[in-house]
């Protein structure tokens, strides 16, 4: 009896694809459903942020910021007016620090609702808890635009502190925000994390041991999901995080549903923080002056923020001019994605779908 | 006075439809040719079980129903513009997918694309006519009605893979495969599971009425429905019909976040359409079988005698199908080696086992009551096998391997950023 002839192919997943996140594609070569290589495509929503943003003063690159990781708009603006009140030691008094770390926190929770969701979404809860960490986030984007009047692309930050000061009804409608916050994330909690199919689906999926999670420099969810405690929060504060109180939720293993519950668990830590900069929210000005056309002194400056996905860092040169001469953006997602074939080869295709929504990736930020 | 004199068994008496039927061809018989006649019959009973009930179920349950209920459970409000609450939605979008144009790939298998929608519809139609809807009302009486009933809804599967290869696309190549591979490894422990509830009852055929020997006759003869009784056939059975239709959370056929559509991605306007109708027409076929087999059918504990019986047979159904809707509004989707193993190492066994039991039980209730079997062992066996399914579910996962209480549910907190952390022994604490 002759032994039936099979023959490895190659299947394009992406660029149009329900879970690719975007615009992103993966040529995986398959034999039967096992994955035996994978390679990345990516490129197709590239916009050349960091070229553009040579020719344009430095406040007139906060909104090109907003479009790079267009799910946390708020951390890149902290993280690019970091790096730029770095480059020219301008201090950002207390209240603005405060509203900052508001900001980028509620921007945590709204950022981890999406990447929660899409992820069940992609182990094939149809549509039900994407739809209801969508319902929470839209209490935060309508916080976000209560205070700048935007909620994707906010645009709320400005070198030397924020745009605009809390409106009166921001505070009351944030507290009441925070207080029923962490009953949606225990309810996203028995319905996935206690749900044997998800269980199977996600545990021992797509591993990333924490050599090479830090091998491959990543960062966020995906290193504490491995079992690394490492938050730029704590390890190098900004914005005053030094003055609160939070954990770091970090896994076992580093497999899918590690990185699931440790963003669960950070959606808590980061409801205790807003909780704790809402109670100490000093009074003063929101923001320092800053001359509109900035001419920053001759150097360069490197700022990192915790940004939802992970590190994101804007790395900024000066040439005396009123534009950077090199503007360089970290982006956690791409990143963080370079370990998707480790992650992939010898799993079957409906594993890689897991293991690219567990990356939580953001085309805008890993094509730029 | 007057309602009573509706439960006679004359042609007035709507709570079988078989008696009006009967009397309208009992009255054409005397006047027209015997051929003539039966292709009226068949007519009428087509347009009895298919048009009365499968389609507005389909439409209105199916489509608006699905839609609404899954709305709610993702908490929007599903379709509501298009008439009052959203009730002609279903008619718009047929309108649309007609009007669509149906697209067919320069590489696919023309004629093989256009045979699958039709090879998909035709089984759909055909099960109906074995479910009973009362004592009388039964299309095609046939005293095998349950192997006819496997046999059809095995058909949808060869449409769906010969549909899936046409196309030339690779995603549909998976989903072919998947779908055949499934079906194979489902049929299996579904088809053990009915065999058991057929040894228990002694007989083939789904209806029956008062003097003819069936299995909902049976439930009603014996006052226990077949659940009660047999509840690990009944959950074998569930899994396993869920897989077959393509339900979350086994619709990996079609697993929409992994391989797009799976068969159906080539697929677009009323060919597709086709397919998506019909997939709630199976959902709808197994729901009313699966309340005839094990929820009583028509039968109500007596009510029967004062509810039209058709009434009873398609509120089940639609309780059963709800079962689907929820599940596809809650579960994540299996993997289809998980899928696999399923079948082979769990559902298999259990069905094994359940048969062996349920042979012995009979030979037990033969020998105890002489052969003329009396009420009293059924609800013994009953409440036995009741405790017995709970037990062996449990410890043939155990003995699998399942592990709950291993598994952390949530992640370990660190306060300072101090590089990789260890992971503890497992001890006891670890929840």
């Amino acid at each position: 009896m002759n032994a039936l002839k099979s023959e490895p192919f190659v299947l394009n997943i992406g660029p149009q694809h329900p879970s690719t996140h975007g615009v992103f594609r993966v040529k995986v070569t398959v034999d039967g459903e096992r994955i035996i290589d994978a390679e990345m495509v990516m490129g197709y929503l590239h916009r050349s942020m960091e070229k553009l943003a040579e020719e344009r003063t430095y406040t007139q690159n906060i909104p090109f910021t907003d479009r790079t990781d267009y799910l946390s708009s708020m951390s890149n603006n902290l993280g690019y007016c970091l790096a730029v009140e770095k480059l020219a030691t301008i201090e950002v008094p207390d209240r603005g620090s405060a509203i900052r770390v508001i900001m980028a926190e509620f921007q945590r929770i709204a950022s981890h609702c999406m990447a929660a969701g899409a992820f069940t979404n992609d182990t094939g809860a149809w549509q039900t808890p994407v739809m209801w960490a969508f319902r929470e986030r839209e209490k935060i984007l309508d916080l976000f635009e209560m205070t700048c009047g935007a909620r994707l692309t906010c645009n709320y930050m400005r070198i030397g502190g924020v745009a605009f000061d809390l409106p009166k009804e921001f505070e009351p409608h944030a507290r009441k925000l925070v207080d029923t916050l962490p009953g949606f994330v225990d309810e996203l909690e028995g319905l996935m994390s206690e749900n044997e199919i998800f269980l199977a689906r996600t545990r021992g999926v797509a591993v990333v041991p924490h050599e090479l999670a830090a091998n491959a420099s990543l960062a966020g969810p995906m290193l504490r999901g491995s079992g690394i405690a490492w938050d730029i929060r704590k390890a190098d504060p900004y914005c005053g995080y030094e003055k609160y109180d939070f954990d770091i939720p970090i896994g076992y293993q580093g497999d899918s549903f590690d990185r699931f519950i440790v963003r669960l668990e950070e959606m808590r830590q980061s409801v205790k923080i807003i909780k704790q900069a809402l109670d100490g929210l000093p009074s003063g000005p929101h923001s320092t002056q800053v001359p509109l056309a900035l001419r920053p002194p001759k150097g360069e400056a490197y700022a990192r923020v915790e940004g939802p996905r992970g590190e994101l860092g804007y790395y900024l040169v000066s040439d005396e001019g009123p534009s950077p001469y090199r503007f360089h953006i970290r982006p956690p997602s791409f990143i963080n994605l370079s370990v998707l074939k480790q992650m992939t080869v010898g799993h079957s295709v409906a594993d890689a779908i897991v293991a690219l929504g567990s990356v939580d990736i953001v085309v805008g930020e890993i094509d730029r | 006075m007057s309602l009573l004199m509706l439960i006679t068994d004359n042609w007035y008496d709507i709570r079988d439809l078989g008696n009006v039927s009967h009397e309208i061809l009992y009255q054409l018989d005397r006047v027209l040719p015997y051929s003539l006649v039966y292709i009226i019959a068949a007519l009428m009973g087509f347009v009895a079980s298919f048009l009365i009930f499968v389609l507005p179920s389909q439409l209105f349950v199916g489509v608006l129903g699905e839609r609404k209920i899954i709305g709610r459970m993702q908490s929007r409000y599903g379709p509501n513009r298009v008439g009052k609450f959203g009730l002609l939605q279903p008619i718009a979008d047929a309108i649309k997918l007609i009007q669509k144009e149906a697209l067919t790939p320069k590489a696919a298998d023309k004629a093989v694309m256009y045979i699958a929608p039709i090879v998909f519809v035709a089984p759909a139609v055909l099960l109906f006519a074995v479910v009973p809807f009362g004592g009388h009302s039964v299309f095609a009486d046939i005293p095998v009605s349950i192997v006819y009933f496997i046999a059809i809804s095995g058909l949808p599967v060869l449409a769906a893979f010969i549909g899936g290869w046409s196309h030339a696309n690779k995603y549909s190549l998976f989903g072919s495969m998947r779908i055949v591979a499934m079906t194979i490894s489902y049929e299996v422990p579904l088809v053990l599971s009915l065999l058991s509830v057929v040894l228990i009852t002694g007989t083939m055929r789904l209806g029956g009425h008062d003097g003819i020997d069936g299995i909902v006759q049976w439930q009603r003869d014996y006052h226990i429905w077949l659940i009660f009784l047999q509840p690990l056939a009944f959950l074998i059975y569930f899994f396993c019909v869920s897989a077959e239709l393509n339900r979350t959370p086994t619709d990996i056929a079609e697993a929409e976040s992994e391989i797009v559509a799976g068969y159906l991605t080539e697929y677009s306007g009323m060919k597709w359409g086709l397919f998506y109708g019909m997939d709630i027409g199976y959902a709808l076929a197994a729901a009313a079988f699966a309340s005839t087999v094990f929820l009583g059918g028509w039968s109500m504990f007596g009510l029967d005698r004062w509810i039209p019986s058709w009434l009873i047979i398609i509120a089940k159904t639609h309780l059963f199908y709800f079962i689907f809707i929820w599940t596809r509004g809650t579960l994540p989707r299996l993997r289809i080696d998980q899928l696999m193993t399923f079948a082979w190492k769990f559902l298999l066994p259990l069905s094994l086992a359940n048969l062996l039991v349920i042979a012995t039980e009979k030979v037990i209730w033969n020998k105890a009551t002489d052969g003329n079997f009396d009420n009293f062992w059924v609800y013994i066996f009953a409440a036995v096998n009741i405790l017995l399914s709970v037990a062996a579910v449990f410890i043939w996962a155990r003995l699998l391997g399942y592990r709950p209480e291993a598994t952390p549910k949530r992640p370990r907190l660190v306060n300072t950023a101090s590089g990789y952390v260890p992971i503890p022994a497992p001890s006891r604490e670890v929840r």
